[in-house]
């Protein structure tokens, strides 16, 4: 065990022996440290004004990721480099690349966002060549700007890389991975504050031993859910609990049919992966939050949580998804669906924990779909979700899973429509029988992000883009305005 | 994509570095980008500064039985806590109308409205204080929609009207008639930084006040007048804010006069700062509307009489509604010459938060109206849209007279229309649409090109005026002070290349200092897109009051005529003398010559009969237009922006740059309200979408793939603005009306473009899916 947080800021190690264990970093940077750079636009991860960039050690070399430091919690840094606005421009004050081109292009205008920008940038530059403009997209989708309309800060973006690569921060950066080496162990970390209590186990049986004795803790995956509850409903969260440190968590295999995805895995390491076996899913997973949230935020979680609107439980459940929950030294294993029990209510008991997700590799000839409505395209919040997996053979509907968010309480099948296509001719008459079935699977809500009757009309609708998409011969029509379009032909 | 990297700026002999007509940076730029930008909440706080919390009333009407602050007083880290009662002055901050109280007294009127503070040691301790007082309600009855309120003629301001010609006969007679209502949806102001006030109380009865504001001058006086003392007392300074759009005009003054009232009474430094909920639900937005219209025209499409009802939802007060609804019925007629136009305006009162000023001050929701009217006007006849405007373009010698009796004297709107119907290849493009439509069963491309005339004034007369004040140090080097506020537009950036052309110095010898109105008094606020045409004028106006001493000065030493003092880029000849700047001033230094000066100025030629509603409100019109590309998927209403083509007319750009900054991001932003950012209350009359989680600005991706942007090369202000430019700030935000309109008509193509879709704004998938459904069904009969 280990008392405190260990991490590199300003080039140094900084001890923090004692902290709140839920003070966003945010809040530290600029209440604590007075390091005013990183703003604050909203708190509540979705508008990036206050990015920054996380360095981690992994296998042996450096990765970097943009986070928002507004639901990031403190001692989560342990063992990482927190980098922000102020440690780019060199000590004589000469700007970055990433700066010089903002500035250049005119990057800026009322300037509020502008240090958030400028850390997505910088971390796709230390990161990646040279973008298609697609990929600066994603990249800056979680930072708003309501000024310049974007245009200059897509310049930037490309024109950065005029500059060659990082030889400054390379050379500094042989010295920070000395120091993260030195604080990398597999014990676990503790902190305390006002009689609030962290631990970050390393090893998934120290996970499983401090949850049994601690059941009332809160687990804090990427806190892009939890984050919220302490810094929009201004909640207490007692003890604490992080994932993120967990090694076997952080692992994904392909193992006897299934992706077995750890709990700890992020959006962003899974999503290659999923990808692969799914390319529609791979596209849902590219609307998910944003970058930052996805370099945080875990499909675990996601699951975990419980909500009808998470995105990737309608995909999960559609391809079959099984879930590994474990308390203490027991384990079990079931399918994702009956983990949704209610609103509010899911299968997990007391001290225990999600371990993996095994997402079944697509059998040949399945056809896979997962479709995301949503008012704005990047970083939005489902209005409904769907997925859609079949497996037609020779015409006929062998066997079909549908799997909507946002149009229940739970993320729901659609056993009605279901029922009307299995053993039928995969046709327009059939699924017009089958979209007049759902209204007795769903009854979904008016709120603020669509209409009772938009969701419901939009999902019939849906079911009959899967349709079209999966059934066309010869020369195929256009289905979609985002994304890679030819997703909807594969 | 234009190339917006910067022209080498070398100071070579012929041209001073950053002057006007130049693309010079953004002062701060390079300070935003590493974070050293200072706002208001970057202030290091004195020790002991306060955290005001704001206490908001939880029901959209009702009475105050009792406020119970007890158990928050003794609170922990809890200094004060602030109601009604605790006023040393007036209860009230409104902008003219003294119906906007600082603290809900006996009456509640919408969710959000602020009702007591409590301001402590940490906004934690602060925020949980808060959460302990009781307050005991007496609901009553409550009107939370435009609908609600005309029904019962619920109004802020009386009904107004504007006339001109016999609208009912040409109805009568028209050979088409077409009648509709239009919704248009409001907007929040989502300025990334959110509303703050930081107040450090002074000596006697002063205060000083770090307000994010545009209008400091107001916020002093509302200031003042809550702690019951005289404006004198009370200092405001702002240095930038990270955003404002019109949302920060009126507003600040309740946070500011919150943090006043606390840093006076504690004796300590006490700040307001809102987060993002807090923030949507508290402050007003843009006005949302119900618009009728009743349009009659010819065969060719010319309106030959049109009534428009135009009903907007003030909110609770009357904040600065009445001069946007009035802004709303100057633009009913955007580039069109209504010939027999009626309309009629109704102010209505809600149990919503106040509305306010938002870029474009209601001109956007009068020109979405008449630009749906076109489209309706086109579907009708089967004829392009484009075709139509043209024909009910205003003339330039005939047909020009706007239905408030101002003649347009400097219109160009045919002229750029043309220019950019032939840069954007729109006849082609829009045939390549229909074209592809035909085989094209779900995804639909539709294209629309749209005009923007706005009217450049305050309406209200006497807020065209401005000051500003230059002082000049003995090395030469200067200081430049304004009325005008920064909130990203680059005012102060042009300000100081006007100072620097006057003064023939490279701009870095200008020092950009902060809004304050101890040094210039009795501002009006930057709005109206009036910013740099007034004090631009107005500190040019102080620099040549110091540049004539100057010229006068050394005509008088060397013995020369006034007019062979010439004034070259860094240095000064002086009969055969040459001198540099610092030179010279540092002569006249000697010779006691005052080297500080302050300007002034007053718009000319406006005139304006607010009773009338007639005369000439605007000094000039500023021009542009925009096509807009997007693709629809009829079967789930979502689209996209797949390309923009924009051609605007700033005069004769002060900074080119700066402008295609401003253009851009208007468009961007005009794209945003009339799409993806709804404005959705609960039944229980609170905001639903107060958060960027569920109000979705436009995000990266928005920005369509093909971007071509372009001022107008031949712009030139036919006034006498300074050096000839426009005002750039709001009329491109109606540029994004074009998105509007491409949609419709990606819509129409489903029932053969014969059907109007009469899509609203915003037109979210939702309502795109609606329409497009509605359309199928009308065209199946
Ligand atoms: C700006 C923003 C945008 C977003 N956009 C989307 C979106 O488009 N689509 C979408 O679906 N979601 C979205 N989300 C939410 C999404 O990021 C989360 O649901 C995420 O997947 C949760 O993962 P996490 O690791 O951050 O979990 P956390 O926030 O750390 O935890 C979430 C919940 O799960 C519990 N938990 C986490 N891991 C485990 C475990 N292994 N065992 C037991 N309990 C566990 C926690 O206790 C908590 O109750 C967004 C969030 C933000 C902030
Ligand atoms: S402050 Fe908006 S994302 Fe963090
Ligand atoms: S520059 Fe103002 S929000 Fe981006």
């Amino acid at each position: 065990m280990s008392e405190g947080i260990r991490f590199v800021f300003r080039g140094e190690v900084r001890e923090i022996d004692k902290i709140d264990p839920t003070l966003s970093v945010l809040r530290w940077l600029r209440e604590v440290e007075g390091a005013s750079g990183t703003k604050e636009g909203c708190a509540e991860g979705d508008c990036g004004a206050c990015t920054v960039v996380l360095g981690e050690l992994v296998d042996g070399s450096m990765q970097y990721r943009a986070v928002n430091a507004c639901i990031q919690f403190m001692p989560t840094l342990h063992g990482k480099q927190l980098i922000t606005v102020e440690d780019l421009a060199s000590p004589d004050g000469a700007l970055h690349p990433v700066q010089k081109a903002m500035v250049e292009t005119s990057g800026s205008q009322c300037g509020f966002c502008t240090p958030g920008f400028v850390m997505s940038m910088f971390a796709m530059k230390v990161s990646e060549g040279r973008p298609s403009r697609d990929r600066i997209n994603d990249v800056l989708a979680g930072n708003l700007c309501r000024c310049t309309g974007y245009g200059p800060i897509i310049e930037a973006s490309e024109k950065m890389y005029d500059a060659g690569p990082e030889t400054a921060f390379l050379e500094e950066e042989k010295r920070v991975v000395a120091l993260l080496e030195g604080l990398s162990s597999d014990a676990m970390v503790e902190t305390a504050d006002k009689g609030r209590r962290y631990f970050a186990p390393a090893r998934v049986d120290d996970l499983a031993r401090v949850y049994t004795d601690n059941p009332d803790a809160v687990i804090v995956a990427g806190a892009t859910d939890v984050g919220l509850w302490v810094t929009k409903m201004h909640k207490d969260l007692g003890t604490v609990i992080y994932l993120g440190r967990v090694k076997e968590l952080k692992e994904m295999r392909v193992a006897s049919g299934y992706l077995e995805i750890g709990a700890g895995v992020s959006y962003t390491d899974a999503w290659d992966e999923i990808k692969k076996h799914y390319p529609d899913f791979g596209e849902l997973i590219r609307r998910i939050g944003s970058t930052q949230v996805r370099n945080a935020g875990t499909i675990g979680g996601n699951v975990a949580n419980g909500s009808p609107i998470g995105d990737t439980p309608p995909a999960l459940i559609a391809a079959g998804a099984r879930l590994v929950l474990r308390k203490g030294e027991e384990r079990r294993e079931i399918d994702l669906e009956s983990f949704f029990i209610d609103y509010g209510k899911q299968d997990r008991g007391i001290g225990e924990f999600v371990e993996m997700v095994k997402l079944p590799l697509p059998k040949a000839g399945s056809k896979f779909r997962s479709y995301k409505i949503s008012k704005r395209f990047d970083q939005d919040i489902s209005a409904a979700c769907g997925a859609f997996m079949a497996d037609i053979e020779k015409g006929q509907v062998k066997d079909i899973r549908i799997c909507f968010g946002g149009m229940a309480g739970t993320p729901a099948r659609a056993k009605h429509t279901e029922a009307a296509l299995i053993g039928k001719t995969w046709d327009e008459e059939t699924v017009k029988t089958a979209m007049a079935e759902m209204v007795k699977d769903y009854n979904p809500l008016t709120d603020m992000r669509a209409s009772e009757a938009y969701r419901a009309k939009v999902a019939r609708n849906l079911l009959y883009k899967f349709f079209v998409e999966t059934s066309q011969v010869g020369e195929k029509v256009n289905t979609r305005v985002v994304g890679d379009r030819e997703l909807a032909h594969v | 994509m234009s190339d917006r990297t910067m022209a080498n700026e070398k100071n070579n002999a012929g041209i001073i570095q950053g002057g006007v007509h130049q693309n010079h940076l953004h002062d701060s730029a390079h300070k935003h980008v590493s974070g050293t930008a200072i706002y208001i909440d970057d202030l290091p706080e004195l020790p002991g500064c306060l955290q005001v919390y704001i206490g908001m009333s939880e029901k959209p009407h009702a009475k105050i039985k009792s406020i119970d602050v007890s158990a928050a007083r003794k609170a922990e880290g809890v200094a004060c806590v602030l109601t009604a009662d605790d006023i040393p002055g007036i209860n009230d901050y409104s902008p003219v109308m003294g119906d906007d109280p600082i603290f809900a007294n006996e009456l509640v009127e919408y969710v959000g409205q602020s009702m007591f503070a409590v301001a402590a040691d940490s906004i934690d301790n602060a925020r949980a204080a808060a959460s302990l007082v009781k307050v005991d309600y007496e609901e009553l009855p409550a009107i939370l929609t435009i609908e609600e309120a005309l029904e019962k003629e619920s109004y802020v301001l009386s009904p107004n009207e504007m006339k001109r010609g016999d609208s009912a006969t040409a109805l009568e007679r028209a050979e088409n008639r077409l009648k509709d209502r239009i919704l248009i949806g409001g907007q929040d102001h989502f300025y990334l930084e959110g509303h703050i006030a930081l107040a450090i109380p002074g000596e006697d009865d002063d205060v000083l006040v770090h307000s994010s504001t545009q209008h400091p001058s107001e916020v002093q006086h509302n200031v003042a007048k809550a702690l019951g003392v005289s404006d004198h007392c009370v200092t405001i300074e702002i240095r930038r804010m990270g955003g404002g759009f019109g949302g920060k005009e009126s507003q600040p003054a309740l946070f500011a006069s919150v943090a006043a009232m606390v840093a006076k009474k504690t004796g300590k430094a006490a700040k307001v700062r809102l987060d993002r909920d807090d923030d949507m639900e508290m402050t007003g937005k843009r006005h949302d509307f119900i618009m009728d219209y009743d349009v009659g025209f010819d065969a060719s499409g010319r309106i030959e009489g049109i009534e428009f009802i135009q009903a907007c939802r003030a909110g609770n007060s009357a904040d600065l509604t009445g001069a946007i609804a009035d802004r709303a019925m100057f633009h009913a007629d955007n580039a069109y010459y209504l010939e027999n136009v009626t309309i009629k305006s109704y102010r209505c009162k809600t149990n919503t938060v106040s509305n306010t000023a938002f870029r474009g001050f209601g001109g956007p929701q009068g020109v979405v109206g008449i630009e749906r009217v076109i489209d309706a006007i086109a579907n009708h006849l089967g004829k392009d849209p484009l075709e139509i405007r043209k024909v009910n373009f205003y003339g330039t010698t005939d047909r020009n007279v706007t239905p408030y009796y101002m003649t347009v004297e400097d219109n160009v709107i045919h002229e750029l229309v043309v220019e950019l119907e032939a840069d954007a290849d729109y006849a082609a493009r829009r045939a390549d649409i229909r074209a592809f439509n035909e085989n094209s069963p779900f995804v639909k491309k539709g294209i629309a090109l749209t005009p923007v005339k706005f009217g450049i004034s305050f309406t209200t007369t006497f807020l065209n005026q401005a000051g500003a004040l230059v002082h000049v140090y003995t090395d030469g080097s200067v200081h430049l002070n304004h009325g005008g506020t920064e909130m990203g537009q680059g005012l102060y950036t042009k300000v100081a290349q006007v100072v620097a052309e006057e003064f023939q110095i490279d701009n870095n010898r200008v020092k950009i200092t902060a809004t304050n109105t101890g040094k210039v008094p009795n501002t009006s606020a930057t709005a109206a897109s009036s910013g740099a045409d007034m004090n631009g004028m107005a500190a040019q106006a102080a620099a040549r009051t110091i540049r004539n001493r100057l010229t006068d000065f050394a005509a008088q030493k060397f013995q020369v005529k006034a007019d062979e003092v010439r004034w070259l880029p860094g240095r000064i000849q002086v009969g055969a003398e040459e001198m540099t700047f610092p030179d010279l001033v540092k002569q006249a230094y000697l010779a006691r010559i005052s080297l500080s000066s302050t300007g002034y100025y007053a718009t000319p030629k406006i005139h304006y009969d607010a009773q009338k509603m007639q005369g000439r409100p605007f000094y000039y019109f500023a021009y542009g237009a925009a096509v807009t590309e997007v693709e629809v998927d009829t079967l789930t209403g979502e689209y996209k922006v797949m390309r923009t083509d924009i051609l605007h007319d700033v005069g004769k750009s002060l900074n080119p740059t700066i402008d295609l900054g401003q253009v851009e991001g208007a468009y961007i932003q005009g794209v945003g309200w009339l799409t993806t950012e709804e404005l959705v209350w609960h039944p229980s009359g609170k905001l639903w979408t107060h958060a960027p989680s569920t109000y979705k600005i436009p995000a990266c991706s928005d920005r369509a793939p093909e971007f071509n942007v372009r001022l107008w090369d031949k712009g030139k202000n036919a006034e006498e603005t300074i050096y000839r430019s426009k005002a750039v700030g709001e009329p491109p935000l109606m540029l994004g009306v074009s998105a509007l309109m491409a949609l419709s008509d990606a819509v129409a193509s489903v029932g053969g473009y014969k059907i109007h879709p009469g899509l609203n704004a915003p037109a979210t998938p939702e309502r795109v899916l609606d329409a497009v459904d509605r359309v199928r069904e009308a065209a199946a009969g």
